[in-house]
């Protein structure tokens, strides 16, 4: 439908397109200028002549930070974490949302579950309790204390059993009338028609344990043991650099700007969320939307 | 129940024990833990051993001139950000929807929208190097423009300011696409019958858009006043340090402060459960009004 476009409305499109183009820009370019902190070089950064492009461009940042023994680490950490920890939610997500996606009369005690597992979605014990079960449970200092206490996210949860709740009645019905009991019916017939928001989840949860890291940086006693993230609170907050003692990345380090190498470890740190992220908006209005149909 | 039922929904019990087990342990289990709060808790001796003293953590939180300031602080900073966070996606979102060229608008959704995904850290990384005083990028520009720097991240005047909008910067792109997904939902039809009325845009937006998305909007203003108490401690603790307490400390960072960094756990867990307590009331009292006028529900 096209309508003549009065001098006013001619007005609102040109302000409207501005004003959304700012926006953008107000998102974009912290994340340009820290890039391009990490590829300039030191005396291109103490000047303040580097805003939104690489000043006399240099890769020694990231050399650096390559051989830098903490950050290689906390990266295989992080890694290990992801991995461990997404099998584990996944699995556990599915097994629990699958029995609740049950109505009432097929489940005995549905109601009393769904509750069970929502009141701690409104109710928490708090961080110091948190941490003593933790600790009693001699878990600090290893990778299960960066990966049990989260194991099962109930916000997926919800998700999934909503999506599960979608799915036409009919096809496990039939699953059952041929034999099928439930495990064969969640494995052979849910799990392959669910993939959109199982893919959904799967993205959310390896986007979680990537970021998190305050669990790390409260149940890891060693440093050695922190995953990237909390490594990287470490250096950006507490600004420590006192651990390098080689010689050699003493000589490296004084020919570049903290704030390059900074930079070049966030950027980093960023990158797998970046890489994940495209995936992740496509697949989030498919799944979510999907995800909200309630009878 | 017949003995063929209860065979038949066996499977579906054990499925959910692995569920069970963990969130006993690692979400109930620290709910047991809540009578830290009321002993002099000793880690050596344990929690069943350690010496009760009643309600007098509670009473020194009670008169600790500090905790009201910290309460006053989480309020007004949760609700800078509960407003923020409602008028800036929702115009937003309009705004997006008058825009024709698909291209420009998928591309501006995909920007606004990546922050969202961020750590706090990373966030913290960036702000702490965009914002400062000496080389930071903001101050460069207000530096051009002829103001004077403003360190936004040490001054106690500018810092719950700027929580609020940084939080709002990165989180309103989420928020965006909530309410364009409402939008793309509004029935053609209306406005089809709207411009046979003589509607022009600007009027199909008053009259048909902005009454089709009054009930999401209403729904996720309820929904966040329940987290009145939650100013965001993610975000806080990586931006905040000593120069900003008086404005920028929030329950969560206090309890964090003077739990696990000075050792005082019974009256950390104190000031948590006092959190807790009130956000269960919050939290339940925004569903119940969802439910009740939204008909929304949570499973």
């Amino acid at each position: 439908m096209v309508q003549p476009y009065s001098w006013s409305r001619k007005l609102f499109v040109v302000f409207n397109y501005t004003f959304l183009a700012l926006l953008s820009l107000i998102s974009i370019l912290p994340l340009l200028n820290l890039f391009s902190v990490s590829l300039s070089s030191a005396a291109a950064i103490e000047a303040g002549k580097v805003t939104l492009w690489p000043v006399d461009f240099s890769w020694k940042a990231y050399k650096f930070v390559a051989e830098k023994h903490e950050f290689l680490v906390s990266t295989g950490v992080s890694v290990q974490r992801v991995l461990l920890g997404v099998s584990i939610n996944m699995l556990l997500t599915v097994l629990t949302a699958y029995p609740l996606s049950k109505e009432a009369a097929n489940l005995k005690f549905r109601t009393g579950y769904a509750w069970f597992f929502v009141f701690t979605m409104l109710f928490s014990g708090g961080l110091i309790p948190s941490y003593m079960i933790v600790r009693n449970l001699h878990l600090l200092d290893s990778i299960w204390a960066l990966v049990l206490p989260g194991a099962l996210p109930i916000f997926n949860v919800i998700l999934m059993l909503n999506f599960f709740r979608g799915l036409p009645k009919e096809l496990s019905e039939s699953a059952f009338i041929d034999g099928a009991g439930h495990w064969q019916t969640l494995w052979r017939i849910i799990i392959p028609l669910s993939m959109p928001s199982i893919a959904t989840v799967t993205l959310f949860a390896i986007v979680s344990h990537w970021n998190e890291w305050f669990n790390g940086l409260i149940y890891m006693d060693d440093p050695i043991h922190y995953p990237l993230a909390s490594y990287l609170q470490t250096i950006i907050v507490r600004m420590d650099m006192s651990t390098i003692s080689d010689p050699n990345m003493l000589l490296l380090l004084s020919q570049l700007n903290d704030r390059s190498v900074r930079a070049a470890q966030i950027f980093l740190g960023m990158v797998p969320v970046l890489c994940v992220y495209p995936f992740l908006q496509r697949y989030f209005m498919s799944g979510m939307t999907l995800g909200s149909v309630k009878e | 129940m017949s003995r063929r039922n209860w065979r038949l929904e066996l499977p579906l019990h054990l499925m959910l024990v692995p569920g069970i087990i963990v969130v006993l342990l690692f979400s109930y289990g620290p709910m047991v833990g809540i009578v830290i709060a009321f002993e002099n808790f000793i880690p050596v001796k344990g929690i069943f051993r350690s010496e009760w003293v009643g309600l007098d953590h509670f009473r020194y939180i009670y008169n600790l001139s500090e905790t009201r300031g910290v309460l006053r602080n989480t309020v007004f900073i949760a609700f800078m950000k509960i407003i923020g966070g409602l008028f800036a996606p929702l115009v937003t979102a309009l705004l997006l929807n008058e825009i024709r060229k698909k291209f420009y608008k998928r591309s501006v959704q995909t920007i606004i929208y990546m922050p969202h995904f961020m750590s706090w850290v990373i966030m913290a990384g960036i702000l702490i190097d965009v914002l400062s005083p000496t080389s930071g990028i903001v101050n460069q520009v207000l530096g051009w423009l002829g103001f004077d720097k403003v360190f936004f991240l040490g001054n106690d005047k500018w810092f719950p300011y700027v929580l609020a909008i940084t939080d709002v910067l990165k989180e309103f792109g989420f928020g965006t696409v909530v309410y364009l997904a409402a939008i793309t939902a509004v029935n053609p039809s209306l406005y089809e019958a709207a411009v046979l009325d003589g509607a022009n845009r600007w009027k199909q937006t008053l009259h048909v858009t902005i009454p089709a998305i009054i009930p999401i909007t209403i729904l996720l203003t309820t929904l966040a006043l329940g987290n009145v108490l939650n100013a965001g401690f993610d975000q806080v603790f990586n931006l905040y340090n000593p120069s900003v307490y008086s404005t920028g400390d929030i329950l969560d960072t206090y309890v964090y402060r003077i739990g696990l960094a000075s050792a005082q756990y019974g009256v950390a867990t104190a000031v948590g459960l006092f959190k807790s307590v009130i956000s269960l009331v919050l939290i339940s009292l925004s569903y119940f009004l969802a439910y009740r006028f939204a008909n929304y529900r949570i499973f």
